[in-house]
């Protein structure tokens, strides 16, 4: 019964241990993953029921489709590729460790069987000059020996970089470095959003889960910009920043520009420029309008949504406007508006009117008037992306490991040579962790210096 | 001169590369093989002048930025980089046969370029006016061209163990006798692999860095971030299935043509088929 329970236990482990696992939960989670590319993840119920049946819908809701990355059976995957990673290193690493803190010192006959480079070398001396003689050779061409004496023979050893075959290792650990810190990040740290209309400020912010998160300093928006490309693409979104803590306007960062890829980092918490609308507190608009027959021109200023009452009974509203139509209108630039303008007793009618420049493109609409924009006076509010996480330093650590021990593993070998030294002569053996194609060269290459020397 | 003469030049020297190297199949002369391998350099240095002259004249126009922003410019330095290592295995172990499997990734590449998308040059949106830009779109490519190679090499393994074991006449001659044997092969994938498993790495890492800086968000399960996991996933496998025994040699290189298809969905497919934060491709 002990054997079966101590065998059952040892199948367990042998399971966890195993490589073809590790290939399984590899290709497993790889095909799995694309199901959360093709549905699209975390969209509200009455996206997904546009496009999936009633049915479909509760067995994809069921199964966690909607939010793959985060449902049990896929972290309970990454957990398992984890764990089998931990038990493969508990497994290997002691074996690998021996090799790289207890070497063989002494190369014998039936190690020398073994070693894929060996050669036999006619030198003349005796046991103690040659001893010396390829000590001091290995020190200079290759790395200094260890020495010992052993059965009326003297063995040298020399390696270079044992601690590459740690390499694999080092990758597993970083992964699980990374995942330690996702985790910090996860528990202790929150993303969210604000919008601060421009000379307002904002003290909380809410995250994506919902909670309000008291920041204990405020930030203000003093300004924000956006400029555009003669194409129309936009170059620019800028929003110029100020942290006021304690009252009191945090030196260096007073009045500091934050723009895509630039953001604004202040107690742990960083601020990327993200989105950008029209702020809710109306805009002035400002326009001229003359008489087509003669007349002063007259200028006029309109709040947003209010019915402007023009010279001759009309009226007109702004609806919305730009200093800008270039991304709107193809050949031109400058201000806009949309307007709807109701000429005395007539009926509502829609149109674009830009500023003096296109006077014949204003000409256009207007009955006895002629309405230029002259621009306004307008209100931004910057969208902010907000991000508070702990964790990133460990997922930075871990990302360097992993590039650390990828480089150890794949590009250094463990070198080491043998020399054996009697009277009759020098044997010398080797062998590479990595490339053997590469250390033969190598090794051919030490013999025959040596054969020279 | 334009960049854009230069690079149907290079589409030109790319499809003279491949003819020449099937020439070398069949005539099995090494002069051959080296006039393939001189065809496929002579192309690359005139494409890395193209894409120099590219980045000139994206200066001229009064927004300079690296020639990497565009569906156009990213398939161009793919072809550039697949060109890149291949010639970097070729020097390196000389088994020229390879390139008719290389090659024509890399003319299929510009030939795409020059005669299906717009070359025109368009000046940054604030998303990409970043440094990190240039690390991450180089150690992407890189890792990817080097899955290229490492497909190209997995097919002529599968061709070369399907004639062998058809009792295929290998020793006698015909096209296969260029091939190199079954363990190169098998070898020479695992190397390529070896250049571009870090790379991609590298690759995922500068891109994470970058979204991190850019928004706050190091990993968001974009479907391009999902991708690249996956390909990350298939060559992690491919690497170990390499220390396991029955995993060898054919799996390997059927592992390591998925792993690249994988890859060219990664590039290309999550663009045309799937939204997300890269939309170079619409």
């Amino acid at each position: 019964m002990t054997t079966n329970k101590r065998g059952f236990a040892q199948e367990v482990w042998d399971f966890f241990c195993s490589l073809r696992l590790s290939i399984f939960l590899l290709i497993g989670l790889a095909l799995v993953s694309i199901i959360g590319t093709i549905i699209p993840q975390g969209q509200p119920p009455r996206e997904y029921l546009a496009t999936l049946s009633e049915t479909k819908f509760r067995l994809y809701s069921s199964l966690g489709f909607f939010d793959m990355y985060h449902s049990w059976w896929f972290i309970l995957l990454l957990y398992l590729l984890t764990l089998n990673l931990i038990c493969c290193s508990i497994k290997r690493l002691p074996r690998v460790w021996k090799v790289v803190s207890e070497p063989v010192l002494e190369m014998d006959e039936s190690f020398e069987k073994s070693l894929p480079n060996v050669k036999d070398l006619k030198l003349k001396g005796t046991k103690e000059e040659l001893k010396e003689r390829m000590a001091s050779f290995l020190s200079a061409e290759f790395a200094a020996p260890v020495i010992t004496e052993k059965n009326g023979a003297y063995h040298l050893f020399a390696q270079k970089s044992p601690w590459c075959r740690l390499g694999v290792y080092v990758v597993h650990l970083s992964i699980i470095v990374i995942f330690v810190g996702a985790l910090i990040g996860s528990f202790f740290g929150y993303k969210g959003y604000v919008s601060i209309p421009e000379g307002g400020a904002i003290s909380q912010v809410q995250t994506q889960s919902g909670k309000m998160i008291n920041l204990g300093y405020e930030v203000r928006c003093e300004k924000f910009s956006v400029t555009f490309y003669d194409t129309g693409a936009p170059k620019e979104f800028k929003s110029i920043l100020t942290v006021v803590d304690n009252g009191k306007p945090v030196p260096g960062l007073t009045s500091r520009p934050i723009i895509v890829n630039d953001p604004l980092t202040y107690k742990g918490t960083t601020f990327y420029q993200s989105s950008y609308g029209q702020s809710d507190e109306g805009a002035l608009y400002h326009l001229t309008v003359r008489d087509r027959k003669g007349g002063a021109p007259v200028k006029l200023t309109a709040r947003q949504g209010e019915r402007l009452a023009l010279p001759g009974g009309a009226f007109l509203s702004v609806m919305e406007a730009t200093m800008d139509v270039r991304p709107f209108l193809r050949g031109f630039d400058g201000p806009g508006a949309q307007v709807e303008f109701t000429p005395a007793g007539g009926n509502p009618q829609p149109f674009v009117i830009l500023s003096d420049k296109y006077e014949s493109f204003n000409a256009q609409h207007g009955g006895d008037l002629l309405i230029t924009f002259d621009g306004m006076d307008q209100k931004f509010y910057t969208g902010l992306q907000v991000a508070h996480d702990p964790g990133v330093w460990v997922v930075w650590a871990g990302c360097f490991l992993m590039v650390v021990g990828i480089c150890m593993a794949f590009f250094m070998s463990h070198k080491r040579v043998w020399a054996r030294v009697t009277d009759s002569g020098v044997t010398l053996g080797g062998s590479a962790s990595k490339n053997p194609a590469g250390f033969e060269i190598c090794f051919d290459d030490l013999v025959e210096k040596v054969n020279k020397a | 001169m334009s960049s854009s003469m230069l690079f149907n030049v290079t589409m030109v020297l790319y499809m003279v590369s491949t003819c020449i190297f099937f020439a070398f199949l069949a005539s099995r002369s090494k002069a051959v093989g080296l006039g393939g391998t001189y065809a496929a350099l002579f192309g690359f240095l005139v494409q890395t002048a193209a894409i120099g002259l590219r980045w000139k004249e994206s200066y001229d126009q009064g927004h300079g930025h690296a020639p990497l922003s565009n569906l156009f410019e990213s398939v161009v330095f793919f072809s550039w980089t697949i060109v890149l290592i291949f010639l970097f295995i070729d020097f390196k172990y000389k088994y020229r046969a390879i390139g008719f499997f290389v090659i024509p990734f890399a003319l299929f590449g510009m030939a795409w370029a020059q005669l299906g998308l717009d070359s025109g040059i368009e000046p940054l949106v604030p998303a990409l006016q970043s440094n990190w830009l240039m690390y991450h779109v180089i150690t992407c490519f890189l890792g990817y061209a080097a899955f290229a190679v490492a497909c190209g090499i997995s097919i002529m393994y599968l061709i070369r163990e399907k004639m062998e074991q058809g009792g295929g006449n290998v020793q006698a001659g015909g096209l296969l006798s260029m091939f190199p044997s079954i363990r190169v092969l098998d070898d020479l994938n695992y190397k390529a692999i070896m250049i571009g498993f870090p790379l991609l790495s590298l690759g995922i890492i500068t891109g994470a860095a970058w979204a991190n800086y850019a928004w706050g968000t190091y990993w968001s399960w974009d479907p391009k971030e999902t991708w690249s996991l996956i390909v990350w996933f298939v060559y992690a496998a491919f690497l170990h299935a390499r220390i396991t025994r029955g995993w060898v040699g054919r799996r390997a290189a059927i592992l390591s043509v998925i792993g690249f298809a994988a890859t060219i969905f990664c590039y290309l497919g999550v663009n045309l088929f799937l939204s997300g934060l890269h939309s170079y491709g619409r």
